[in-house]
Formats: C-alpha cells, sequence, structure tokens
C-alpha cells in the first residue's frame, strides 16, 4: 500500500529535478547557440570562429592552470575593495544626511538626482585630469559609481526608521549617542547592508571599462590586451571569468550581508498567559 | 497621608496642524499620591497620551508644568511604557527588556540575573530567545512593561496596557499589576478608556474630555489596600464615573459631529445626553 506522503515525496522530488534541470538546460542552450553561431553559421576558420566557446573554455583552463590570470584578478579585487571602501565612507555618512535631515535632503536632492544620471564613465577625462593615470582614477570612478545605491538605501532606511523607537530610547534615559548605537544604527543597518550589495555589483561592472584606462594590470586591461594580441579566445576567457566572479560576488555579499537570527534554544515551557503573583520579597 | 510625587500645573498642548494651532488638552491639573495607582480615564483622542508622554518629559507643553518630587527635594525617575508596544524587532525578548539597562543613566539599577528574574515574575521567561514577530498582542505588552519597570523607575505611566485584550485575562493581569505595585512600591499612572478597570484599579480616577481634553472630574475610591470587584461602595461609584463618562462621550461625539469629521460615519451622536449627563463640573477631588 501506498503511504499518503509518498505522492507528496515524489512531487517534492520532481520540484527538486525541476530546480536543478531547467537552470541546466539553459545553459545547453545558451552555449548551443552560441557553439551554432560562431561555428555553423561562419565559415570554418573565419574570425569569428575564434570566439567560439570550446577554444574560449580551453584558454581559460590553460591560463588558470598557469595562474596567468591571479595577477589580474588580485588587481581587479583590490580596485573594487578600495573604490567600495571610498562610497561606503561617504555613502553612508550622506545617506544618513540625506534620510534624517529634512533641510539637507531638500537642498541636495536636485543635485543629488542630477549627478546619479550621469554614467559613471562620464567622469572618466575628469578622473584622469585630477588623478593622473594608475589606480586612483579607477578607484574614483567606481566610487562614483557605487556611491548612489548605497546612500539611498541608507536614506531610505532611515526614513523607514520608526521615530517612536527614538522616543522609545529617550524613555529609557539613553543618550544621542546611545540612542544612535542601540536604535537608529541598528534599525537602518539592513538597509545600508543591502546598498552595499547593490554597490557591489553596480562597482564591478564599473571596474572593466574603468580598466581599459591606462592602466597595466586587471581584467578590463587584459582583455584590450588580449585583443592586441590577437588573443581572441583568452579574450572570451577574461569575459566569462569577469562573469564568473561577478556572480560569486553577488552571492557572497548576498550571503554575508543578510542579517541572520541566531539559531535559539527551544521553548522550554509556554509562556504563562497570567503571570503567577509576585513573591512578597520580590526585588527588581 | 501620602505625598504628592506627581502634579501637573496648568498643562496646555498644542500642535501645528495645517498653519493653525489645535488644542489636545487644555489647563489639565492633577495631582498623583506616591504609591499609589492613579487611572486617567477618557474617550480616545482627548489627549491622553499626548499627556503621559509629556509627563515623560517626551514632549514639551505649550504651558504649564510637570512638578516632580517637589516636597522631599528626591528626583523620582519616570518610565513610561507606550500604547504600543514598541519592541525592537532585531532584539529578543530578553534583549528588548534588557536595553534600558545598557544606558549609562540606568547603571546599577540591573543585571543580567535582575532580567531573568524580571521574565519569570512577568510569565514570558519561556520567550527570552523568541523575536517580538512571535509574540502576542499580551506577551508583547508584557515584554514592554517588563522593560520598563527593569530599570526601576519610581513612577511607571502605563498607556492603555491592557487594551486589546480579552476581558478574563484583563481581569487577572490587572490583579497581577496591583501585585507588582505593591511589591515594587510603584507609584502608577495608567490610562484607560474602560470604566471598571479605571475604578478596579484606581485609587484616584480622573475623568477627561475630549476636545480639547479637560480633566472633568476627579475622584478618591477611598479603599484600603485590598480591592474587590464588586460591593455595593463600589458599584455605586462605578455607576457615578460610568454616567459621567457616557455624558463625556456624548459630548466628544457632539464635538466630532459639530467639527463635521465623524458625522458621516457614525450617524448620530450614540447617548441620548438629556439622561444620562449629569454634568459635570471640574471640582477636583471629591
Ligand atoms: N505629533 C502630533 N502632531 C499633531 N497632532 C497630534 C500629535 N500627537 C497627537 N496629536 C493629536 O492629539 C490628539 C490626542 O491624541 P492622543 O493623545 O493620542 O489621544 P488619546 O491617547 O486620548 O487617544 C489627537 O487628535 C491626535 O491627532
Ligand atoms: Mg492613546
Amino acid at each position: 500500500m501506498r503511504r499518503p506522503d509518498e505522492a507528496a515525496t515524489r512531487v517534492l522530488s520532481a520540484r527538486r529535478i525541476a530546480a536543478v534541470g531547467y537552470p541546466v538546460a539553459g545553459l545547453a542552450v545558451f552555449l548551443a547557440l552560441w557553439w551554432g553561431a560562431t561555428r555553423l553559421l561562419v565559415e570554418p576558420g573565419s574570425f569569428l570562429s575564434q570566439f567560439a566557446p570550446v577554444p574560449a573554455f580551453e584558454s581559460l583552463a590553460a591560463m588558470l592552470q598557469k595562474g596567468a590570470l591571479n595577477r589580474h584578478i588580485y588587481a581587479s579585487v583590490e580596485r573594487i575593495t578600495v573604490g567600495l571602501l571610498i562610497a561606503s565612507a561617504v555613502g553612508i555618512p550622506l545617506g544618513l544626511a540625506l534620510g534624517g535631515l529634512r533641510w539637507f535632503a531638500l537642498a541636495a536632492t536636485p543635485i543629488t538626482g542630477f549627478v546619479r544620471m550621469i554614467s559613471p564613465l562620464s567622469w572618466t577625462p575628469l578622473a584622469i585630469i585630477l588623478f593622473g593615470v594608475g589606480d586612483p582614477p579607477v578607484y574614483f570612478l567606481i566610487a562614483i559609481g557605487s556611491v548612489w545605491p548605497i546612500a539611498l538605501s541608507t536614506a531610505a532606511g532611515v526614513q523607514a526608521l520608526d521615530r517612536a523607537w527614538i522616543m522609545l530610547a529617550r524613555s529609557l534615559r539613553a543618550s544621542r549617542v546611545e540612542t544612535v548605537r542601540t536604535v537608529i544604527w541598528p534599525g537602518v543597518r539592513p538597509d545600508v547592508l543591502t546598498g552595499l550589495r547593490i554597490g557591489t555589483t553596480t562597482a564591478w561592472i564599473i571596474l572593466v571599462p574603468a580598466e581599459m584606462l591606462g592602466v597595466d594590470s586587471g581584467l578590463g586591461f587584459f582583455i584590450l590586451d588580449a585583443r592586441d594580441r590577437f588573443d581572441y579566445p583568452g579574450m572570451v576567457a577574461a569575459i566569462i571569468l569577469i562573469g564568473a566572479i561577478g556572480l560569486v560576488i553577488d552571492r557572497l555579499t548576498s550571503w554575508l550581508l543578510t542579517p541572520r537570527r541566531r539559531a535559539r534554544t527551544s521553548r522550554v515551557a509556554e509562556p504563562q498567559p497570567v503571570p503567577a503573583p509576585l513573591p512578597a520579597d520580590y526585588r527588581i | 497621608m501620602a505625598t504628592v510625587p506627581l502634579r501637573v500645573v496648568d498643562a496646555t498642548k498644542r500642535f501645528q496642524v495645517g498653519g493653525h494651532d489645535q488644542t489636545v488638552f487644555e489647563q489639565v491639573s492633577l495631582e498623583i499620591e506616591r504609591e499609589r495607582i492613579f487611572a486617567l480615564l477618557g474617550p480616545s483622542g482627548c489627549g491622553k497620551s499626548t499627556l503621559l508622554r509629556a509627563i515623560a518629559s517626551l514632549e514639551p507643553l505649550s504651558e504649564g508644568r510637570v512638578e516632580l518630587g517637589a516636597e522631599d527635594g528626591a528626583h523620582p525617575s519616570v518610565g513610561i511604557a507606550f500604547q504600543q508596544p514598541l519592541l525592537l524587532p532585531w532584539l529578543t525578548v530578553q534583549e528588548n527588556v534588557r536595553l534600558g539597562l545598557r544606558y549609562a543613566a540606568n547603571r546599577g539599577a540591573g543585571d543580567h540575573e535582575s532580567v531573568a528574574r524580571i521574565l519569570a515574575a512577568f510569565g514570558i521567561a519561556p520567550l527570552a530567545d523568541s523575536y517580538p514577530d512571535e509574540l502576542s498582542g499580551g506577551e508583547a505588552q508584557r515584554v514592554a512593561l517588563a522593560r520598563t519597570v527593569v530599570t526601576q523607575p519610581q513612577v511607571v505611566l502605563l498607556d492603555e496596557p491592557f487594551g486589546p485584550l480579552d476581558p478574563l485575562t484583563r481581569a487577572s493581569l490587572q490583579d497581577w499589576l496591583v501585585g507588582i505595585q505593591q511589591s515594587l512600591r510603584l507609584t502608577v499612572v495608567i490610562v484607560t478608556h474602560d470604566v471598571d478597570e479605571a475604578v478596579y484599579l484606581g485609587d484616584r480616577v480622573a475623568l477627561m474630555s475630549a476636545g480639547p481634553g479637560r480633566i472633568r472630574h476627579v475622584w478618591e475610591t477611598a479603599r484600603g489596600p485590598s480591592r474587590t470587584r464588586s460591593s455595593a461602595e463600589s458599584s455605586a461609584l462605578r455607576e457615578e464615573i460610568l454616567r459621567a463618562y457616557m455624558g463625556v462621550n456624548a459630548g466628544a461625539a457632539a464635538a466630532r459631529a459639530a467639527g463635521g469629521l465623524a458625522l458621516a460615519a457614525q450617524g448620530a451622536p450614540r447617548f441620548a445626553r438629556s439622561a444620562l449627563d449629569p454634568a459635570p463640573t471640574q471640582e477636583g477631588t471629591r
């Protein structure tokens, strides 16, 4: 005889198969299209065939094995780290001010709304004039692009903060600093973290074109360099790697920055709907 | 005669609403005796919560003042439990109760042990590691109350603490509150819109009317330390307060209707004024 939950188990495993199967199938279709476009639709040995998946993955495997990309990966990761630190150092206080000070928000909104709409890469010439060539203009471009998600998310968090919590802290005789530390900051922290997540992804997207400007390391530089060496499989390999690292960064930051509740000991007993009367000698 | 640790003198509160002043309450004067329960009774919207916040110096008064412990010079600390529990959602029950003890101003008022004891005394020890969204309304209120009491204020202001509870739980929690008040020797101001609660708990009962809020009458329930839910004396007083309260309510409804606010939603005022209004006067204590 079938157990009643057997059907449920089967549905569940069918779902699990779907959860793995569809992404795998999607990836396979994508690779097939890519392969078809670079092999079937073009003359064998033509220019476009150098962008095919097989040589790209072969090149990627070879470079990773030799460690030829390590220097570039390291340089890129270092740049987005520095850029994000700058963006946070500016964006979090800016967001706190935008969300908390009405006059500041009113004064700043036209400017922030305007500047935010400018593609970070439009700042390139200015960045080079201001900071010369090398890492500093790259830091600048990353920071100016990722500062907005951080600032705006922080500001939204401050605005969503329950004003009554501040009164609560005051009623418990908290000082201003204690109020910020125990109520305001924990209250906006989830939104700051959301802003950091979005900012990290933005930073990674800006990084690659920024590295095409007068630096001699990093994955963006490597793409241009591979093009100049006519190493098209290597160039495609770098693009794949950029996507993969971006995916890992996104997953990692979302895992790191999503607040989790402590696992707790289970309830030992039900709470009393009405507590027992206090013992006569009860003291706080 | 208990001394007066808390006195409200000619308190008036106005808010700026849409460019003009709106008076929430005016000329409110109250004397709250030490280690007694003071019940503040009034229809919703008459400014009870605003008055309580003013007493806790969380809201400045437009006129008048709040005097604390004027007689012996000692300055009693005031704790308030708001109408909403206002538990911080990222903290567990235990951490919420401990919140006040983390502040320098309450240093020495309690420790880890006193938190554990108060959780047990409030029947919420099994919930110590739960988060606020896992609590029922009554549990959340008790956590909020524990958080207020654990910092050892001498005066405790309670804003409709048992508002959303069923009558039975409410009655038992009232008794439990009396126990807390007596063993901790607290001065309690409890806001309520429930006449029975006010009469049962209050050593004094003040009736507030709406639009703008005014103290209509203050009754002394003149009872010993023990309370009964039914006695000839208390039911006569209850009757008297109930009648005055209904008069105030009818007045509030009429004022709302005249303001054109509640008319469409509520129809005519519920209470016939003539039969029930004892024409309360503002004469202080009886
Ligand atoms: N910050 C505020 N700004 C403007 N009006 C307010 C504010 N706080 C309270 N009020 C008004 O004061 C009146 C009394 O409110 P409240 O004290 O909450 O009454 P109660 O607790 O008796 O129901 C209400 O009409 C409310 O709208
Ligand atoms: Mg209220």
